[in-house]
């Protein structure tokens, strides 16, 4: 079987190829030997900004923050299968399908330039995931395992500033996107997506007509979409929850954000740091509630320095708003609660 | 489980077959070395050598390896070196999320925060390296030098470190631990076991650290009870570097000049060490003494045993609030052994070391220190039952001879 893999793998390479544009390659999905350049797998028409018909968009109404790059989000299904979901609106994905993931910044006229694409490919033996870097000239995509760093400038709140932009390494994906050292896809959770292509929604509805219950989340920075608290806590749970899960890469901190936390500990009401080392920034706890100024989370949030920043990667500048958002939640709680 | 059984079975039958394809790639040191590095780390097959040339890597990343049973190996501890000085992200300089993975004969320098982490990281092994921030003893250094977390069976054996701003060697919520022939200086913990069950640390030495060695247990952390660690054969001297930890983490309240701490763990054994000029105490056993609602955690030490140590000078500069008190009526000297009384007398440690030892009397774990009522502890004549050695798989141990 070992032996056979290769072969295998090159004939998939083969029907690959001779793909139409714009129709979608089963078997590049399905290939081990993954594909040097992303236009092998017919997720795009040559170009970024020209996504397969065959691909779902869709957006979160509360995203993970990557250094204020804007992102594009599309769901592959091979043809004749379907999207299932469980109990709390996680979607669960059939083998054979793909999460495909474009980041990118405006450029100086203002249109959006996409640097990376980051695929989840959905295999017999589990998701794997891989970066690909785009061309300068925007027609093609490659494959890079160990992943880059580039200088990209960008205008954050109308200051032209150059940002460190990285590009995760595979491994670095699987970080992120860990359950008990298996690869999983973060999110999508119903509560949390749009989808602005018409006719999509109702589409996914037919197949999980249980998910029409359910109300969406508030959107984060939506003063209307939410209470403080209820804003907070889906920000915590998109930016952090990947991590700070019981089985996340983070799990040894015993700070759990993912919805999981049985008590005020586990959700860092004070509770002192474990191994935060200068990242504690001389403060005992995690949260420290009504003060935002003393919190260890707070403070890591803010940073920009490697062994501080949290979220650890992805993170080359802090996200202004999101910070304002849980300083004010913490300053909301009342004191005196440890 | 009974995947789990063929996931094991399969990973053995790969174990046998996969020597014959293995194969050793060189990663010259240079330009692109992030990259190439890191990519070598990724295409990794289990079996393979990844070995580093001579010189300096200079890194801008982190650097992580996930394949099971990969050797990383340099060509010495200063002749390899990995260079974390112009890190611009991740949280560790390298992380290994995989199995039976050798580390071996390079050096770490200077990473922005832990060195060397392994998380999940079965039957790993740590030999030959040095991992360091070469500016010494600074606040502004990574926390943990060598961390292996989450893991069962680690062996550290024959490392250096120095500069750690938290733990230079820290175990943490693992099982089955060995560490030895290790030297820590010049870092807060020289070398620190935490929330973990089944350690030696045998052979070291610890100087120049604010506290030699740390037997830890904390609250709130999955993995809680920290037990059955014997600490043997190790110097553990001249721990007087002030402590440099930031505040908020456990070991800033690390008292400058303690040889060995326990907190809050069961069934330690101290015994055959040398103990000396450690200007706080030779040997502390303390209760985890802050407030905290964890209903499943412990915070009283129970059955440590102190035995046949050789002690020179110690506590004349006790470095806690009230030592200094205590010293002057005990005619100036801290005694070499200190037990805060937490729990009460059937908890207090078993000793045979003649050199004087006190119980501060502090039974309610949640009494004021200034509210001590110090009183000699009697030495022993009948050692309890020894804990067993640990032994490790026979394929760890033969990777470092």
């Amino acid at each position: 079987m070992r032996l056979l893999l290769p072969f295998m793998a090159c004939f998939a390479a083969a029907v690959g190829l001779a793909t139409p544009h714009g129709q979608v390659s089963d078997q590049q999905i399905a290939g081990t030997n993954y594909p040097a350049t992303l236009s092998a797998y017919g997720f795009f028409d040559g170009a970024a900004n020209r996504p397969s018909r065959q691909l779902i968009p869709y957006q979160l109404r509360t995203p993970l923050f990557s250094d204020y790059a804007e992102k594009q989000r599309f769901i592959y299904l091979p043809e004749g299968a379907r999207l299932t979901s469980d109990q709390a609106g996680k979607l669960e994905f059939p083998v054979g399908a793909a999460l495909i993931k474009s980041f990118g910044y405006p450029d100086k006229s203002g249109a959006l330039r996409i640097l990376e694409t980051r695929v989840l490919l959905h295999q017999q033996d589990g998701w794997v995931a891989l970066p690909y870097i785009w061309r300068d000239d925007g027609g093609d995509a490659d494959l890079r395992v160990g992943g880059k760093r580039m200088a990209v400038d960008v205008e954050l709140q109308g200051t032209p500033t150059t940002i460190s932009y990285a590009v995760p390494n595979k491994n670095q994906c699987k970080q992120c996107h860990s359950s008990d050292a298996s690869i999983v896809p973060i999110g999508p959770i119903w509560q949390n997506m749009e989808f602005p292509r018409q006719g999509d929604r109702e589409k996914l509805l037919q197949w999980m007509p249980q998910l029409a219950k359910m109300a969406a989340w508030g959107k984060w920075d939506d003063l209307e979409g939410g209470t403080l608290n209820e804003r907070a806590r889906h920000y915590l749970k998109v930016n952090c929850g990947h991590c700070h899960a019981p089985k996340g890469s983070a799990s040894n901190s015993g700070l759990f954000l993912d919805g999981s936390a049985g008590d005020a500990a586990a959700y860092g009401i004070g509770k002192r740091p474990v191994a935060a080392g200068r990242a504690s920034g001389d403060f005992d706890f995690v949260i420290e509630a009504g003060r935002p100024d003393r919190s260890i989370l707070i403070y890591r949030m803010k940073s920009t320095d490697p062994g501080i920043a949290m979220p650890e990667l992805g993170r080359a500048t802090a996200h202004a708003e999101g910070v304002k958002l849980l300083e004010d939640w913490v300053a909301a709680m009342p004191s005196g609660g440890h | 489980m009974r995947m789990r059984k063929i996931a094991i079975a399969s990973a053995a039958i790969c174990a046998l077959i996969q020597p014959a394809f293995a194969k050793t790639v060189a990663v010259a040191a240079g330009d692109g070395a992030q990259e190439r590095l890191q990519e070598a780390l990724i295409a990794a097959q289990p079996g393979d050598i990844v070995e580093l040339g001579a010189g300096r890597f200079s890194l801008t990343d982190g650097l992580s390896l996930d394949v099971n049973g990969v050797t990383v190996k340099g060509q010495g501890a200063k002749e390899s070196v990995l260079d974390f000085s112009n890190q611009k992200g991740a949280g560790e300089g390298l992380l290994v999320t995989s199995d039976d993975v050798i580390l071996r004969d390079f050096g770490v320098e200077n990473s922005k925060g832990d060195g060397i982490k392994s998380k999940g990281a079965d039957r790993i092994v740590y030999h030959k390296l040095r991992v360091e921030w070469t500016g010494g003893p600074k606040a502004t250094n990574g926390a943990y030098g060598i961390y292996p977390v989450e893991s069962k069976d680690v062996l550290i054996d024959t490392v250096v470190v120095r500069g750690a701003s938290d733990a230079g060697i820290y175990v943490g919520q693992s099982r089955n631990i060995v560490v030895r022939g290790s030297v820590a200086t010049e870092n807060v913990a020289g070398i620190e076991i935490e929330n973990s069950f089944d350690a030696d640390v045998h052979d070291n030495i610890a100087t120049h650290n604010t506290g030699g060695v740390l037997i830890f247990d904390l609250p709130n952390l999955p993995q809680m009870g920290g037990h059955n660690v014997r600490v043997f054969d190790n110097i553990i001297v001249d721990n007087m570097t002030p402590n440099f930890a930031p505040k908020g983490n456990i070991v800033a309240n690390v008292p400058t000049g303690t040889g060995v701490m326990v907190m809050a763990n069961r069934n330690v054994e101290i015994f055959d060490n040398i103990l000396a000029d450690n200007g706080t105490t030779n040997i502390m056993v303390v209760g985890y003494r802050f407030p905290h609602q964890d209903a499943k955690y412990d915070p009283l030490p129970r059955d440590v045993v102190i035995w046949d140590n050789q002690h020179g000078k110690a506590g004349w500069d006790p470095q806690f609030r009230g030592g200094k008190e205590i010293a002057a009526a005990m005619g100036g000297s801290f005694p070499a052994i200190f037990w805060d009384g937490a729990g009460g007398p059937e908890r207090a440690p078993i000793i045979s070391d003649t050199v004087p030892a006190l119980s501060l009397g502090l039974t309610d774990i949640a009494a004021d220190p200034t509210t001590a009522n110090p009183k000699p502890l009697a030495p022993s004549d009948k050692r309890p039952a020894a804990l067993p050695a640990i032994i490790l798989p026979a394929a760890m141990e033969a990777a470092v001879r």
